[in-house]
């Protein structure tokens, strides 16, 4: 131990505070403001940090690595550009509900509001999206501060936490002396669940012939995958995932219905269409989840919602019973107590809905569809690795065609809908998950946003293996341009997109390219095979469409199945 | 139906608390009709009184989304018969000295007073809730108002509850 009497200066209070806190890594990037932190890790072993090559890439790895373990991600930046290049990345886990705690530097205390050389009032740019924000005024505060950021970070409905720490605070000496317990009078982390709330909807469901359950994030961000399973077994109620429940709930179970909304199942959606009671679980009836608000679900008599937050109970959707409360401790009690609803003949329906109009896409022999792309890594996976997407096409491809069985397995930016976050968050994935195969999927246009990430790849020999299905254009723009601006094309060309192997190359990583079903099959079991990172480019046509698809204004069952009628 | 209500939220008293609870209701849309912030019984807190508008779902909504930041400790909505709410308006009015006699009688009854005297004008200081500094106001009018300032509604619970 050390001795109570030593003073040690505020950069080495946050070293020790996060090491306390059990970070493995800090992803970051230095910079004039945070000197002071990074010449404190000068010659201190236990702690890791990763030099990323963009601020955005230290945050979306350190997103990566908080979905896919649940413990906090952290990253760190300077003051100015070095924070203002975060927002993004913090953006993302906000609307995700994201564990981070990001830390930035600021200017001195004593030029604070001058205007001062890369100074940026980062704490109020980021007030709308952070969960809670510090500004360290003394150095005394901050390892209460640091508790409490972790402490806010992950628990209740989670999300990023700044501490920002000006220059001088983390020069300045403090005695260090054991902190006491948390103090937060106005943050309840998860409340108690409300028995009488989650005996109605048990008695709703005893009642209920057509019962659908929605899973969403929440329920990965709570860990209550097995008691979901459990509580749709025993009430034998049909779940769909929305895009971040993916993998809360097994695919291959016989009550998965696939994923809901504006790109979800036929099966999901007519469910939610047809049903007689919705049981929202950790999901927050996001717009592209119940596409047309006032035709959504018209057939229920009631609406349940289990959510940690309560603000998210009849935000967009009137709700009937709300059990609010972590979900895992809701469903624990409920599996106690509930029976099943009379579902036999609805199932069956469900079930016939699946067979009757699957996911499907016209397959060629002689074009490499991005379909079978998706297909083919997920045959070849098992549906064991952890899958990070970037956004467009090819993420709703993945969300469609990869077959998930375990939670933490799929990491996507679902609210915010990213660029740039699918291959940085890998990295972080795979530093949390040294032991899996991590694959991010990546179109031709996010790849080229944080490409630069490569090199960290390389040098810590990170085995990624980086997909990108090259498609040769802003793939979803395209769509829409096509079926809702009467195909007037406008910005959408990549042309000038470099080659992506020698890209991959450049950087140290092996690159490996397919445009045919037989190439792609071999690329990708060569890929497999590599040790280290690896990028393999899926040359893909460009006029390939998602489907299903229901138009922004339209209902759930207004589906347009494309390829698939 | 969009109502007036009145909210009553203890917060920690730290920088930028008034920014959150602001930035808030910018962010979602939701009005503020006036918001007042002070100290208020126990050190370290403030109590802030926030006038909206809005229907049932919004100020649920409202509630619901302060509760959330961290340093809000309370959220009470004060209902109108449960509370008193009260507001400070000054109003510069111009005051030639024929017309005086008829500005004071309108203090008078209105039981404000008169802070200030000028040559050509008068600052009056009238305390009550918003219908009556609305109504005073209005009287005033027909003088020539030079310049108005309200505080906004503070308000507390009647009785023994309170917002702690």
């Amino acid at each position: 131990m050390m001795n109570k009497a030593e003073q040690i200066t505020g950069s080495e209070v946050l070293l020790r505070g996060l090491l306390a806190e059990g970070v493995e890594c800090v992803f970051g990037y230095p910079g004039g403001n945070v000197l002071y932190i990074y010449d404190a890790m000068v010659g201190n072993p236990d702690f890791k940090h990763i030099l990323t090559r963009h601020e955005q890439g230290a945050i979306h790895a350190a997103d990566g690595y908080a979905r896919s373990t649940g413990k906090v991600g952290v990253c760190l930046a300077t003051s100015g550009p070095g924070a203002t290049n975060l927002v993004t990345g913090i953006a993302t886990a906000y609307m995700d509900s994201v564990p981070i705690v990001v830390i930035t530097g600021n200017v001195p205390t004593a030029v604070m509001g001058t205007d001062a050389f890369q100074e940026a009032d980062i704490v109020s740019i980021t007030m709308p999206i952070t969960k809670h924000g510090y500004l360290v005024r003394d150095v005394h505060d901050l390892p209460r501060i640091i508790q409490e950021a972790f402490y806010i970070a992950n628990t209740g409905r989670k999300g990023p936490v700044l501490i920002d720490i000006p220059k001088d605070v983390s020069n300045q000496l403090m005695r260090i002396q054991p902190s006491g317990p948390i103090q937060l009078r106005g943050y309840k982390g998860a409340p108690q669940p409300d028995r009488t709330e989650v005996d109605k909807l048990i008695q709703a469901i005893t009642e209920s012939e057509k019962p659908v359950i929605i899973a969403g994030g929440g329920v990965v961000h709570s860990n209550a995958s097995q008691e979901l399973i459990a509580f749709a077994d025993r009430t034998r109620i049909p779940v769909t995932t929305t895009l971040q429940g993916l993998g809360g709930f097994p695919s291959a179970h016989e009550l998965w219905l696939g994923m809901p909304g504006m790109h979800g199942t036929y099966a999901a959606n007519t469910a939610i269409q047809n049903a007689d009671l919705i049981i929202s679980i950790g999901s927050r009836f996001d717009d592209r989840v119940t596409m047309r608000l006032d035709g959504f679900a018209p057939q229920a008599k009631k609406v349940a919602h289990i959510d940690i937050d309560p603000a998210e109970i009849g935000k967009n959707v009137r709700t009937d019973i709300a059990c609010i409360g972590d979900i895992q401790a809701v469903l624990a009690y409920a599996i106690t107590k509930a029976g099943p609803a009379r579902s036999g003949s609805w199932i069956e329906e469900i079930v016939n809905n699946k067979t009757r109009y699957p996911l499907q896409y016209k397959d060629s022999d002689t074009v490499l569809k991005p379909q079978y792309v998706l297909e083919m890594i997920s045959e070849t996976t098992n549906g064991e690795a952890i899958i990070t997407t970037d956004v467009g096409q090819h993420q709703m491809w993945t969300a469609q065609f990869y077959k998930f069985n375990h939670p933490r397995s799929l990491l996507t930016s679902g609210g915010l809908g990213t660029m740039g976050y699918g291959f940085p968050s890998a990295i972080g994935a795979q530093i949390g998950n040294p032991d899996r195969l991590v694959v991010s999927i990546n179109g031709d246009g996010g790849m080229q946003m944080c490409a630069q990430e490569l090199a960290v790849c390389a040098i810590h020999n990170i085995p990624v293996k980086i997909v990108v299905i090259n498609n040769q254009v802003l793939g979803m723009v395209k769509q829409w341009q096509e079926l809702i601006h009467d195909n007037r094309l406008s910005h959408i060309e990549l042309a000038g997109s470099p080659d992506f192997v020698k890209l991959a190359e450049a950087y140290g990583v092996r690159g490996l390219r397919a445009g045919t079903k037989q190439e792609a099959l071999e690329a990708w079991q060569e890929a497999l095979r590599t040790l280290g990172p690896v990028l393999v480019e899926f040359t893909v046509p460009s006029e390939e469409n998602v489907y299903p698809m229901v138009f922004s204004g339209d209902t759930l069952d207004q589906m347009k199945l494309g390829d698939m009628a | 139906m969009i109502k007036k209500h009145t909210i009553s939220v203890l917060v920690n008293d730290q920088p930028g608390v008034l920014q959150r609870v602001s930035g808030l209701f910018g962010r979602r849309g939701f009005n503020i009709d006036s918001i007042t912030v002070g100290n208020c019984e126990e050190a370290g807190l403030s109590r802030m009184v926030i006038v909206t508008a809005g229907d049932d779902r919004t100020l649920e909504q409202i509630e619901k989304q302060l509760f959330k930041l961290i340093d809000v400790l309370k959220v009470n909505h004060l209902k109108d018969h449960a509370m008193v709410a009260r507001e400070l308006a000054l109003i510069k009015v111009k005051a030639e000295p024929l017309k005086r006699p008829e500005i004071v009688g309108i203090v008078d009854v209105f039981r404000a007073s008169i802070v200030d005297i000028g040559s050509a004008d008068m600052i009056i200081q009238a305390v009550g809730d918003l219908d009556k500094i609305n109504a005073i106001i209005d009287l005033l009018r027909v003088y020539g108002i030079v310049e108005l300032s309200r505080t906004g509604t503070t308000a507390l619970m009647r009785g023994n509850a309170a917002v702690k």
